[in-house]
């Protein structure tokens, strides 16, 4: 309590307030203010999604066409392509690096900085009422950590041996020794960089702690708070706990590696499983890190746009903790086939049946929210709409492998690449382009174009639909995943015509994002003005100017009430913000000040 | 192009349990599935935005939620356990072996030894194929997976048989074959370059013609 009262003496002497004009580097570059490094974090993560991309679409070349010359491919050098009179042929090296580095940059360098760097800086000093985070200097390291950490990993497609080549999962021994895969240097480069970007997210965790316990505003109290910032609060803790595991795993397997060690070399005394373990004890986290700040986003853009109050906020947030426990005590699903005792199968199959409950009361009160509501179906409602119908597909999807007989047949298999777009794509990236479009006028001061968003939206979901639901059928017939040439096999080799559908709208899917792109740029400077407050929501961060100045809140906001009080019987409108106060009662009340302290019971 | 959503025939003893439950499950996500997005799509439709409507302000109902809470948990929980008893056949309650054989998965070859005429591994009668495998119907085979260098993933889709290979450890795969005939051996785990490349072939025989089998290869490879 006492940081908040210090916090708010400073801020009644205008301590932070000062508004000079910074010089151009300390605004824009060695920023210190959230509104800015999410900005950052934005830019730099959309030009990684944009790079993953590219690299799925000559991956998917390679499956549609087996072993035939990729166009343009005589643009990248001998050690990707093998160059044939007819044009180059990829070679099986870097088809491995391909999806290494798909995996790795999809999800380490665009759905989680987007989801965390982005949202959670952006969102929640703004929605609880903070002026910036707590540690702002901290914040800004963090952003700077992971720019070297992405530099590093992109150079290393320009090493000897080229790009890591083991796998997103880089599953040890194979990665533990350059002898296996030919990669030296570059998945010692894999490593490092992975190692620095989670010291990235460790200093991003402890921070947004560190505001939502201590920074919240008069009267914000926790089961006040929009459950996006929720959302990020827990997803903070898990990243709190699970990156050092990861990072202790990286430096082991670094030093493996470089320095002879064992830790996960059979041949010098090593466990290969350890390896296993120790990723997918931070890794199963690492999918909630990945999935809750996206639930939460499309929570605040639904109930908004439903005009209708989130349907059960608490079972909500009691959903959003248990995942966050349960969490934890699943990893060995991913582990079924690994060779681990199989009487541990069982366990871990009762612990995922049974974190797919609060999984599904989150998707039942979704659907809850939008009953009897009055949807506006407009961009940010459509991709949330988006985000929960693919959400189900990829939470039922889910069961059948969470089933360990069926798992036999259908691990790594092209169905595991089905259920995972399905999460992260279908779910994770439709919530981003939702919470990027809804508070892109906050962002900004602009709203970004509406009728090319429904195009983007419509060609977007469509092709997503037609790449990745056939997904489920190849692996069905049992193609495995992370496989250069299936045609190698006979039984895989009808598939191709399977393959070439899915490759070709994945080259549309890819090319319609350019829609998105072109909106974002040309709205930052040519789109409708916004209001303080375009889409009549009640959370804090609408009662400030878009974009908000530095130290967001002229003066110190006072909440009254829950973030979804929409249609209230209370209220003229069909909104009510969280600061408006309730009508004045003709009693002494109306003669007590402001409250200026939090109340207790947020404690 | 197969859109189908029916796993491919099998043909081991514990596929046709496999199947069962995949299918259970098919049935269950898929009523699931058209349930949830027809009522999406519905309110969608019908309560999209239109002058003068206005959302019910409703915070909602915990009866409704402690039933989706209930019925999901019990669902999942069934699934679970019928899981449980086939895993257990398939992975844990090893039968007595009709054949043994040794499955050793290098970059990028399976190596098969079998016991030859005296029966036993580990004997200088032992003789070894590559990328293949020669079983005889209706008989237990138990193999003991190996792997001399990273990890591989012992793959027999017609069985729906799948097992890694770890390097430093044996683990025990069996399976019984219901119908003679030429099958597929994948490696499904990612293992270096030559990945692609790791498949091979298993033969299912009768009985008679396994015995065949087994004693000409077990003269030809004799010193």
């Amino acid at each position: 309590m006492s940081t908040i009262e210090q916090e708010m003496a400073h801020a009644a002497k205008g301590g932070h307030h000062d508004h000079h004009e910074l010089p151009f580097i300390r605004k824009y570059i060695f920023s210190t203010d959230h509104k800015m490094i999410a900005k950052q974090f934005m830019f730099v993560s959309l030009f990684f999604l944009v790079i993953g991309g590219l690299l799925a679409t000559m991956m998917r070349w390679q499956l549609g066409w087996p072993s035939e010359p990729m166009p343009g491919g005589m643009m990248l050098p001998d050690a990707m392509m093998a160059p044939t009179p007819d044009g180059a042929i990829m070679l099986p090296e870097f088809y491995n690096s391909l999806v290494t580095m798909h995996g790795t940059i999809m999800i380490f360098f665009a759905i989680m900085p987007l989801l965390v760097g982005l949202f959670g800086n952006l969102l929640i000093p703004l929605q609880i009422g903070a002026e910036d985070m707590a540690f702002p200097r901290l914040n800004m390291i963090s952003f700077w950590l992971a720019v070297p950490a992405g530099i590093l990993m992109l150079s290393s497609f320009a090493v000897e041996g080229g790009a890591a080549g083991a796998g997103w999962t880089s599953y040890a021994p194979l990665s533990a020794s350059g002898e296996w895969t030919g990669v030296y240097l570059g998945q010692q480069l894999w490593l490092v960089s992975l190692t620095i970007l989670g010291f990235s997210s460790l200093v991003g965790a402890v921070n947004y702690i560190t505001t939502v316990i201590n920074m919240r505003a008069p009267g914000m109290t926790w089961f006040r708070m929009p459950l996006a910032t929720w959302a990020l609060f827990v997803t903070a803790i898990l990243i709190l706990l699970a990156i050092p595991i990861l990072a202790g795993a990286l430096i082991m397997l670094l030093f493996d590696q470089t320095l002879g060690t064992g830790f996960f070399r059979p041949e010098v005394g090593g466990e290969p499983l350890l390896w296993q373990h120790l990723f997918w004890f931070f890794g199963h986290p690492e999918v909630y890190i990945l999935i809750l700040p996206a639930m939460g986003i499309a929570s605040e853009v639904l109930s908004n746009r439903a005009r209708k109050p989130i349907f059960g906020y608490h079972s909500m947030v009691l959903a959003i903790i248990s995942i966050g426990f349960l969490g934890w005590i699943v990893w060995g699903h991913h582990m079924f086939m690994s060779g681990m005792n199989p009487l541990l199968g069982t366990s871990f199959m009762i612990s995922t049946m049974a974190i797919a409950v609060p999984s599904a009361i989150k998707t039942f009160n979704w659907l809850a929210t939008v009953w009897k509501g009055d949807l506006h179906l407009d961009s940010p409602m459509l991709y949330a709409l988006a985000f929960v119908s693919m959400f189900i597909i990829g939470g039922l999807s889910g069961i059948f492998m969470a089933s360990t007989p069926v798992d036999i047949y259908i691990h790594d298999t092209y169905f595991i690449v089905a259920h995972i777009h399905y999460v992260l794509f279908g779910g994770s990236l439709f919530a981003i382009f939702a919470g990027i479009t809804f508070w892109y006028p906050k962002m900004f001061g602009r709203m970004m174009n509406e009728t090319l968003n429904k195009v983007h939206f419509a060609l977007t979901f469509v092709f997503y639909n037609l790449v990745f639901w056939p997904m489920h059928n190849l692996g069905l017939q049992g193609m495995m995943r992370r496989i250069y040439d299936f045609t190698q096999y006979d039984y895989l080799a009808p598939l191709q015509p399977m393959n070439q559908f899915i490759s070709i709208f994945v080259f549309l899917l890819v090319a319609s994002q350019s829609v998105y792109a072109f909106n974002f740029f040309w709205s930052l400077f040519k789109g409708e003005r916004a209001g303080n407050n375009p889409w009549d929501s009640n959370t804090l961060e609408w009662t400030v100017p878009s974009p908000p100045p530095h130290g967001n809140f002229p003066e110190m906001p006072v909440v009254y009430r829950g973030p979804y009080e929409y249609s209230s019987p209370e209220s003229d409108t069909d909104f009510y913000p969280q600061t408006q106060p309730p009508p004045s009662k003709p009693s002494v009340q109306a003669l007590i000040p402001e409250p200026v302290t939090p109340t207790p019971e947020g404690f | 192009m197969n859109w189908s959503w029916m796993l491919p025939p099998s043909f081991s003893t514990v596929s046709g349990d496999i199947d069962g439950i995949y299918m259970v499950i098919l049935w269950i996500t898929g009523i699931t599935f058209f349930i949830t997005e027809g009522l999406l799509f519905y309110f969608i439709f019908k309560y999209r935005h239109k002058e003068g409507r206005k959302a019910t302000y409703d915070h909602g109902s915990t009866k409704m939620e402690i039933a989706w809470t209930m019925v999901p948990l019990v669902i999942v929980l069934w699934i679970g356990a019928i899981s449980k008893g086939v895993w257990d056949t398939v992975k844990v309650d090893v039968p007595p072996a009709d054949l043994e054989v040794i499955v050793t998965g290098k970059q990028f070859e399976w190596t098969v030894t079998y016991p030859g005429p005296d029966g036993a591994l580990g004997t200088s009668d032992d003789f070894e194929t590559l990328n293949e495998l020669h079983v005889p119907e209706d008989q237990a085979v138990v193999i003991t997976l190996r792997s001399e260098d990273v990890l591989h993933s012992f793959f027999l889709p017609e069985m729906r048989i799948k097992q890694d290979a770890v390097p430093g450890q044996d683990i025990t795969v069996w399976f019984e074959a219901i119908q003679p005939g030429d099958y597929t051996i994948g490696c499904a785990e990612l293992c270096g370059i030559g990945h692609t490349t790791m498949g091979g072939t298993l033969t299912v025989y009768t009985a008679e013609d396994f015995q065949a089998w087994s004693s000409s290869q077990a003269q030809q490879q004799q010193p």
